[in-house]
């Protein structure tokens, strides 16, 4: 009884969410300026969002199966930290860092003229914040248990540390990195928190699809449904695509 | 060529420390039981396990030196070693991992693959280049490996357990496959591995390896006829004692005495083959010169052969015929009267 109450919590709201949905005018709804400005900036902002994390990411993930260092740990864990973290104390964070007076972002402000916070940029940094993360722990998982001899056998072939990476262990790892990605991505396209924290809410620049949706819950539900359904579509399919991984299924 | 090398370094557990010389044209075979540090061995001369001191040489060029702070990377070394599990890129075809070593060095795409084409007839595949590493069985799997190691053309063959990845069955034919290859191999040839038979069968010299340091080195026919370590004798399936000789009597490490037909001095093995173990029920006469009395704690068929245990002062291993044994009316534990002649008492300088 109990195991079946908990799975019609998880089923209830999903049904909820298909019969409420407008079928007739969805399309409409979709291809609506406001819809079609938020579903673009959320792909733009969340594919950017994984590009930056593959290119940090990576080698980020790479030093800490690789090397050993002194606060190798606490610095493993402040950068795992974003997945337990609220999101809008990621996004106060992140103003701090990168905002007109923060740290970092003063010196961007005066060196460059560079300002992140409610810029479309901006919304790309604190989806990175959120999302980079995932791919690191996926690839490092990787990267530890991979049988590290195939890299020694590349040396011993001649391939320098360099070939070694990207013909071997990169190759070899390429499960982990692809799931690792994929997470990022969905994580990257669901971010809301951090987003409207530092980015703000602004149509077509930081309005992402999560945004979107919970403005036009007020404006217009139907809107909010149908984008909704989108997000639960793309949710779906990554879980599907990564059945393997998690659900055990061949 | 030659390979010189004197390597010590810290594995798990234990202490490396072993000192080598191989010529080029010898095939020399690293023998020792598993965990006494042969895979280190080869690790370390391929760069793979960093020395903390010693100094291998190859051809007279230093390739590694702490003292002096040489240290050549693996990647430089002109070295090739197959792994005892070969280790094929399993994202790679067959074709791309022979040729892999020539893309490393710079060749270019289709150089590689054609040379690479050209090696997988050498070691006798006839096998389609583009399949992966996971199709092929285990005696495919080790020419792949060793044509992926000789592409490179290196001047030291380093090969961990050729055999032991392959079934008991196809073993034989696959050494003398392996042979053939390696006596081809102009460079300088060093093979580690646990299997007594393959050290013999492959080896012009042997080299016994226990915790991380040599025991013995020599032809196999003199590391079986003089035995140093329990693990050879053993292998061997001799008596193998260690003791301090006076003239013609020998006392040994473990307790007891034996006598012997020669004279010698100081620290001596002493072997004694277990067929030359005479077993009676009662104290014998006669000429026997080494008479003690011990306790049957194990008898084992082997062969035609019942090979006793016995626990004395030595303790040895006898080897009767079932007939005998019958006669005696031996069983485990009953105690029997055991007796060496002095002539079968085998001595050498420890």
């Amino acid at each position: 009884m109990l195991a079946a109450a908990g799975a019609a919590f998880f089923l209830l709201p999903l049904i909820g969410l298909l019969l409420r949905a407008p079928w007739g005018t969805a399309w409409q709804e979709l291809t609506s300026t406001e819809a079609l400005l938020a579903l673009r900036l959320s792909f733009v902002a969340s594919l950017s969002a994984t590009a930056l994390a593959l290119i940090f990411g990576v080698p980020l993930a790479w030093i800490y199966a690789r090397s050993a260092f002194p606060g190798r740990n606490v610095l493993r864990a402040l950068t795992v930290l974003p997945m337990v973290l609220p999101p809008v104390v990621g996004g106060v964070a992140l103003l701090f860092a990168f905002g007109r007076r923060g740290i970092l972002g003063q010196w961007l402000d005066q060196a460059f003229g560079i300002h992140l916070p409610f810029t479309t940029a901006g919304a790309i940094v604190a989806e990175t914040f959120v999302a980079m993360p995932f791919l690191i722990i996926s690839v490092e998982a990787g990267l530890n248990s991979m049988d590290r001899r195939f890299e020694d056998a590349a040396r011993t072939l001649g391939a320098r540390p360099w070939t070694v990476l990207w013909r071997v262990t990169l190759p070899l790892v390429r499960p982990s990195l692809v799931a690792g990605a994929v997470l990022c991505w969905a994580r990257a396209l669901g971010e809301f928190g951090a987003t409207i924290t530092f980015a703000g809410n602004f149509p077509g620049r930081t309005q992402t699809m999560p945004l979107a949706v919970y403005l036009a819950l007020e404006t217009n539900p139907d809107a909010a449904i149908v984008l909704s359904l989108v997000l639960l579509v793309i949710s779906l399919a990554v879980l599907i695509g990564l059945r393997d991984r998690w659900l055990g299924a061949s | 060529m030659t390979l010189e090398a004197r390597i010590q370094a810290g594995v798990s557990g234990f202490e490396l420390d072993v000192e080598l010389a191989v010529r080029a044209g010898e095939l020399v075979a690293v023998l020792g039981p598993n965990g006494a540090g042969k895979t280190s061995l080869l690790r370390a001369l391929a760069g793979l396990l960093p020395l903390r001191a010693g100094r291998v040489t190859l051809g007279g060029v230093v390739l590694e030196d702490p003292r002096a702070g040489i240290r050549v990377p693996s990647e430089r070394r002109p070295i090739g070693l197959v792994f005892q599990d070969y280790l094929l890129f399993p994202h790679l075809s067959v074709q791309e991992n022979v040729a892999f070593g020539l893309r490393a060095r710079g060749m270019a795409h289709a150089a590689a693959i054609a040379r690479a084409g050209s090696w997988l007839d050498r070691v006798g595949l006839q096998i389609e280049g583009g399949r992966k590493p996971a199709s092929l069985s285990g005696g495919q799997a080790q020419r792949v490996a060793l044509a992926r190691v000789l592409a490179t053309s290196p001047v030291l063959l380093l090969l961990d357990e050729p055999m032991a990845a392959l079934d008991a069955s196809t073993r034989a034919a696959f050494r003398r496959d392996l042979r053939r290859h390696l006596e081809s191999f102009p460079g300088v040839r060093l093979l580690v591995t646990h299997d007594p038979v393959e050290a013999m069968a492959m080896a012009d010299r042997l080299v016994v390896l226990e915790h991380g340091r040599v025991l013995q080195s020599g032809t196999p026919a003199d590391v079986t006829q003089h035995p140093r370590s329990r693990y050879v004798a053993d292998l061997v399936g001799v008596n193998l004692f260690r003791g301090r000789a006076s003239h013609d009597i020998i006392t040994l490490e473990g307790g007891g005495s034996l006598t012997t037909a020669g004279a010698a001095d100081g620290d001596v093995f002493a072997v004694v083959h277990p067929r030359t173990v005479a077993l009676y029920r009662t104290r014998p006469d006669g000429t026997p010169r080494n008479v003690w009395e011990g306790r049957a704690v194990d008898l084992d068929l082997e062969g035609d052969r019942i090979r006793v245990r016995l626990v004395g002062s030595p303790s040895i291993v006898a080897e009767v015929t079932p007939a005998a044994v019958r006669e005696l009316g031996l069983d485990r534990g009953d105690r029997v009267w055991v007796s060496v002649k002095a002539t079968e008492v085998n001595v050498y300088p420890a």
